[in-house]
């Protein structure tokens, strides 16, 4: 078949079985955009600014685990797209992002709206191209896809010249692929697996440290599974959030900067620790000299640079999750007796009675983390649950009753504000029988607050809870604690009227002051099914604690904050 | 956790592509890893490149980056043995002025040798162990060099 290079984006796109394309065209990407008038494969959806096409890509691969597709034009579009890369990128998202470059023979002379776009996403991606000829064009495409979902997944990005895409050439599109310098390690050492697992039997107090990659592997089926014969406790970090249901008796909550009192404690005195999928982040750690001082490391993860990267691993394990968790379970099945580790349950129960996660609930003024608790209430396994990021974010972490995997979508490792809207209407397009709530702050929702206008276009019915305190709540905690409450520029009691902002769009606004106003808010804007935002005027003062403050050590935790 | 700073070669064979040395530099750049020296030549006859690196770091570090290098998509393979040939070279332009055969008799004991002799100037140059190499310039200060041109190594494995 001989076709136009934009045509073989169409075609492969099609191939690779996409459903939905975020993007926002311009000069150097008119070709393709012409083709995607031409078709009718797929779905496109204009954003209105390229940080969210990505995003919202981004939100739609969390949903779902399929790959996300966002396409940009070159110069300034693609600039914008960087942000949208390295978040994905920060949270091993699989992606693909094709941007237009300017024709291949002005490149190197600074022509209109050309960047070095490979040059910029090089750090930021898994792996990038830059197209130089037709012929080579289907085989990126398919490769580009295989890399992204392929290992640790990533977003991979395509940098294709205007002549290119008007360009004709034969389209034979591959049917499988072979890249003879990348192949990702698949099945675990069985050797090793076995040696871990004798470990664990020896073990007195084993905790299982669970982290975003056994979602991106779909392995929490067999991770809490694993759980459920060896009955050893858990931790979850932020990424993986939902893989264990959150009424599972043997989970301690999200560990960490504001994990539980219990699962940090769980951390500090085990003897022995399972990490799956999780990369000792030192929002996990605190202090890496203080971090798990009494435990062995079993480290399982598909990317070796994880293993030894930070702290010392005593079984190291590469491999794809959902292999050696199977492995794994039948070994332990013969090895493991789950009472020799009641003691150690015991203690951890005990921790988590003593300081559970709590807040000081009010009647004079709504608390940011009831309104999280009370969504879970309302929805619980009803919805898909984005955040932006800051203290809000950390709240929903805390709160939010997670059942399943993929429900919740956070920008983890580069922590973007301006994430959420936009992702979480990728989530709704991913997830249309859902609801899709984005829990966002004052500060962040205006990151990308243009989208009210993409999600009531294309009929992305995506709720924004806006816990409003008027402050850039997170810096301004830091300020409060650590910078003698010098409040500098966190202040944002100037804001716009959100209700109008909504309506002005063609959107549902609403402002909440009470939890009555919550309730019916929430309802209304359910039932109206379209785009929301409902404005809730929370405790301008409100901490999220508990916290280990930057540096300190996990034992250590800030449970309190007096004045 | 060791501290202690070792000195490490690395041999990294590559697909010869677009942006290959940029993915690797910016890796080291990026990371904040150390590059001494960096020699980059094509492998005759294939599409392959070898680059050849002299960095340093502890013992963490240095596995890290062999690992960092094993995972660019581009990489074929990561070699890092300690049994390595490594070879250094350096160009030196000398003033006439001075003993054409004084020097001469220093280039030999180093493997080296005159290769350019001009109305004002000897260019001598010298390939040999990087320790002999550094040996061999302190040497020929003496002769109150005008030029010295070093390349990066390049190493085998045994």
């Amino acid at each position: 078949m001989r076709i136009s290079g934009a045509r073989m984006v169409v075609e492969a796109l099609h191939k690779e079985g996409v459903n939905v394309v975020f993007g926002y065209p311009g000069g150097a990407i008119m070709n393709v955009y012409d083709e995607l008038y031409k078709q009718d494969y797929f779905q496109h959806i204009l954003t209105r600014h390229e940080q969210a096409s990505i995003h919202a890509a981004d939100g739609y691969a969390r949903a779902t685990g399929n790959v996300g597709v966002a396409i940009v034009t070159s110069g300034p579009g693609f600039t914008n797209a960087i942000t949208g890369l390295a978040t994905a990128y920060m949270d091993s998202i699989p992606m693909v992002v094709i941007s237009g470059q300017v024709p291949t023979f002005l490149i190197g002379t600074d022509a209109f709206q050309e960047i070095d776009a490979v040059g910029i996403s090089r750090p930021c991606t898994k792996h990038n191209y830059l197209v130089n000829t037709i012929e080579e064009l289907p085989y990126i495409l398919k490769e580009a896809f295989y890399i992204a979902s392929s290992g640790r997944p990533g977003p991979v990005h395509i940098d294709i010249p205007k002549d290119i895409t008007a360009e004709i050439g034969e389209f034979i599109y591959p049917e499988t692929i072979v890249v003879d310098t990348y192949k990702p390690t698949d099945k675990g050492n069985i050797r090793q697996v076995k040696k871990a697992i004798d470990a664990i039997s020896n073990a007195k107090k084993p905790l299982l440290y669970i982290g975003g990659g056994v979602i991106s592997a779909n392995a929490s089926d067999d991770v809490r599974e694993f759980a459920k014969i060896t009955q050893i406790p858990i931790v979850e970090t932020l990424m993986a959030r939902g893989s264990i249901e959150n009424n599972n008796p043997l989970l301690l909550g999200m560990v960490g900067m504001h994990g539980t009192y219990a699962a940090n404690m769980a951390m500090s005195e085990a003897d022995i620790i399972i990490s799956l999928g999780a990369r000792f982040d030192d929002r996990v750690t605190g202090k890496l000299s203080e971090f798990a001082k009494h435990a062995e490391i079993i480290h399982v993860d598909i990317d070796p640079t994880s293993i030894g990267k930070l702290v010392n691993v005593d079984y190291p394990i590469v491999g794809n999750l959902n292999k050696i968790i199977l492995e794994m379970i039948e070994i332990a099945k013969e090895k493991i007796n789950p009472s020799r580790y009641e003691s150690w349950r015991q203690i951890l129960k005990r921790y988590d009675e003593i300081h559970p996660l709590r807040f000081e609930d009010s009647d004079d003024v709504i608390k940011p983390q009831w309104v999280i608790k009370r969504v879970g209430e309302l929805l619980g396994e009803k919805a898909v649950i984005s955040t932006d990021v800051g203290q809000h974010q950390m709240w929903t972490a805390q709160f939010y009753p997670f059942s399943f995997p993929r429900q919740f979508v956070t920008s983890g490792g580069l922590g973007t504000m301006g994430f959420g809207f936009p992702a979480a209407m990728g989530v709704k397009r991913g997830k249309s029988d859902l609801v899709s709530i984005n829990f966002s702050g004052d500060g962040s929702i205006l990151m990308n607050i243009q989208e009210l206008m993409t999600a009531v276009e294309s009929r992305l019915p995506v709720i924004n809870i806006v816990l409003n305190n008027g402050y850039l709540g997170m810096v301004r905690q830091w300020q409060t604690f650590f910078y003698d409450k010098r409040y500098s520029h966190t202040d944002l009691t100037m804001q716009p009227d959100f209700v109008m902002l909504a309506k002005s769009f063609g959107g549902v606004g609403y402002r909440v002051y009470t939890k009555e106003e919550f309730d019916r808010a929430l309802e209304d804007a359910i039932s109206k099914n379209c785009v929301a935002i409902i404005d809730v005027v929370v405790d301008r003062l409100e901490n999220v604690l508990p916290m280990v403050p930057s540096g300190g050590t996990l034992y250590n935790m800030m449970l309190e904050y007096k004045d | 956790m060791t501290e202690i700073k070792i000195n490490k070669v690395i041999s990294v064979i590559v697909k010869n592509e677009h942006s290959v040395l940029s993915r690797i530099s910016g890796l080291f750049a990026g990371r904040g890893y150390n590059i001494q020296s960096l020699t980059v030549a094509p492998i005759p006859e294939t599409n392959l490149s070898r680059f050849t690196i002299k960095t340093s770091g502890d013992k963490r570090v240095i596995e890290q980056i062999i690992k960092q290098l094993n995972k660019l998509i581009p990489v074929l393979k990561v070699i890092q043995h300690d049994g390595i040939i490594e070879k250094e070279m350096a160009i030196v332009k000398i003033p006439i002025e001075e003993s054409l055969a004084d020097i001469d008799a220093l280039c030999r004991a180093y493997n080296g040798k005159i290769v350019n002799v001009s109305e004002d100037s000897i260019v001598t140059m010298v390939a040999d162990e990087p320790e002999r190499v550094e040996n061999f310039l302190k040497a020929i200060k003496k002769y109150h060099p005008k030029e010295i041109v070093k390349g990066g190594s390049v190493a085998i494995e045994q």
